[in-house]
């Protein structure tokens, strides 16, 4: 009974300190559905007296959020599938083919990953200037799927480097080529692997800053971080705005995360320590 | 232009070189495997290696541009020794790793043991995975939209934070808590603990499960209170995830951008200003290219470093658990 009792302070101190953690959305949520005159009166931290969702639906219609959702679902989708693919066949030469100099290949990956995107961000910009691919969805899904890939073909190649060679064996017996073997299966037997890459790159696409910001100048092809980013930047916007955006901003992320905590939370750990 | 064009062409001609010598050697089938590896190698020697390349390139130029750039040897990082910008970006990333990589561990530490040992065993696994979720939720939040929110809250009329402390009667510690030069970096470090603790959090829950309870139960048995526990046998054994959880969040100290952009846009007066952000700004706002490329290359060196520091801690880490279970 001493330890039952001595037990509860904890359980409280951890659920007050994740309310914390979670308090903010709350009262973003809270005043997104206040009126500016309601807001105004009774201040940040009043409950909302009624439903009031003009202030959301102006600012949607007012920055065009529905085609910022489409943009940052075509831009992260493809650089989800694209850089996952690229992982797979970077992956497939260094764990499974075990190309001579793959340690000094794997090493190039590493240090690609952790390269900071201000190094690169100039030269990016300036060249696809060049190519005529500035402020084009196009490039940001270019180099968001290399900057992925360096993450995925170090993850990869160790998880395929432990793949069962009796597996590989026996299909090569069976007169499978290396793109058989691949396609039919390391991709099939490493596809909750691939799943949590696919998850992962999707999100952190959806929530990259820096390059986007960069590369994507013109409304209609600005991701949600970038267009919400900006308007915050010029200070233009009052409180009830600034909660509308922060709603819907907030909202993607939510639907993501109820959809994927499984993978997420598991992923993490995959991903730190192999 | 020609001095990375030409860097990048020598950069591009061994790898086919290489390949082709490789289909010609004694092991064709394990070698033919590098054709895989190849729109790989392309793709990053277009995205990554010719464009890093062509920076640091830069950075040794007088370059605003457009125009040629104009080779001026390493005066750009002669500049960036006396200025002051520059030395206090640098320090106020010190205080980002503080606040994105100590902090979060330590804390992620203590709470990852308080909810596996005390909520999992005691109150069911369900109560556990709940609270964690509530910790790593900020985490898939997109960086704009969490500065949007923090921004708002802490907003000096009208916001949040100031508003709670009246109404509790402490209306004496209002601050401008963004807008205070002496409290901005402050109230960002604090941010980016709510954005951070996530991370190390999950990451280290998921170690604690390799860890052998049998170890704690006899501990317990000789009397070892549970911060004895902690210290002897937790983190004696999760060393390598936190090596590798303090060298990630480090980097991601070092290269803050979105959440400093948002918040503050590096003011006010410089006072939040980080490598990152400085750099953006000489590359965008003040078209200073070359000066620019030399502040990243700083930043590019400084990575660099602790990430091979980080991953000889943990290989070695990782080699003493092994020798430990052999």
């Amino acid at each position: 009974m001493r330890t039952a009792l001595r037990r509860y302070p904890v359980l409280v101190a951890l659920v007050l300190a994740a309310l914390f953690m979670v308090v903010p959305f709350v009262i973003v949520a809270v005043n997104a559905v206040k009126s500016p005159a309601e807001y105004s009166a009774n201040g940040p931290l009043s409950l909302p007296e009624g439903l009031y969702l003009d202030g959301v639906k102006d600012f949607w219609e007012r920055v065009d959020f529905g085609q910022k959702l489409v943009n940052s679902v075509l831009i992260s989708g493809s650089v989800a599938v694209l850089a996952v693919a690229l992982s797979v066949l970077n992956a497939y030469a260094i764990g499974i083919g075990r190309i001579r100099g793959r340690t000094w290949v794997l090493a190039f990956f590493v240090l690609a990953n952790t390269l900071p995107q201000e190094a690169l961000v100039y030269p990016v910009y300036y060249l696809s200037k060049e190519a005529g691919l500035y402020d084009t969805r196009l490039s940001v899904i270019i180099v968001f799927t290399v900057i992925q890939a360096a993450f995925g073909t170090y993850l990869l190649a160790s998880v395929l480097g432990q793949f069962p060679r009796e597996i590989l064996e026996a299909a090569r017996i069976d007169g499978a080529n290396k793109w058989q073997v691949l396609w039919r299966i390391v991709v099939p037997v490493s596809r909750p692997t691939l799943g949590v890459l696919l998850v992962f790159f999707f999100i952190w696409t959806w929530n990259e800053f820096l390059l986007p910001l960069v590369m994507l100048i013109s409304n209609d092809n600005q991701t949600v971080s970038v267009a919400l980013g900006v308007l915050q930047g010029q200070r233009l916007m009052d409180a009830t705005m600034t909660n509308s955006a922060a709603l819907l901003g907030v909202l993607p992320a939510l639907v993501f995360f109820l959809v994927f905590q499984r993978t997420l939370t598991r992923g993490i750990a995959v991903g730190a320590v192999k | 232009m020609t001095v990375t064009a030409e860097r990048a062409g020598g950069r591009g001609h061994p790898r086919p070189a290489k390949s082709a010598h490789r289909q010609g050697s004694s092991r064709p089938t394990r070698d033919s495997y590098a054709l895989f590896l190849l729109p790989g190698a392309l793709a990053f020697l277009a995205v990554i290696v010719v464009p890093f390349l062509m920076n640091t390139g830069v950075s040794f130029t007088d370059w605003r541009g457009v125009g040629t750039p104009e080779w001026s040897g390493l005066a750009n990082y002669r500049e960036l020794m006396d200025d002051a910008e520059f030395w206090a970006s640098f320090r106020h990333s010190l205080f980002m790793v503080v606040a994105m990589a100590a902090v979060p561990t330590a804390l992620g530490l203590v709470l990852a043991a308080a909810l596996f040992d005390y909520v999992g065993k005691h109150f069911g696994s369900r109560w556990a995975a709940v609270l964690r979720a509530c910790f790593y939720l900020p985490q898939v939040l997109p960086i704009a939209v969490a500065g949007i929110v923090w921004s708002w809250i802490l907003a000096p009329d009208n916001g949040s934070l100031n508003e709670l402390l009246k109404a509790v009667g402490l209306g004496s510690w209002q601050q401008d808590w963004l807008g205070d030069p002496d409290i901005a970096l402050y109230s960002v470090m604090g941010v980016m603990v709510w954005v951070q603790l996530g991370f190390p959090l999950v990451v280290f829950m998921a170690g604690l499960q390799r860890v052998d309870p049998q170890l704690h139960e006899a501990a317990e048995l000789d009397g070892a209170g549970w911060w004895r526990r902690f210290r002897h046998i937790t983190l004696a054994q999760i060393r390598p995830e936190i090596y590798v959880v303090l060298t990630w969040c480090t980097i991601a100290a070092l290269k803050v951008f979105g959440a400093v952009y948002v918040l503050t846009k590096g003011g006010p007066g410089g006072a939040t200003d980080v490598p990152s952000y400085f750099s953006f700004t000489t590359f965008f706002e003040k078209t200073q290219v070359g000066y620019g490329a030399a502040v990243s290359t700083v930043l590019t060196v400084i990575i660099l470093a602790v990430s091979l520091i980080g991953l000889k801690f943990q290989t070695r880490a990782e080699d003493a658990e092994e020798g430990v279970r052999a």
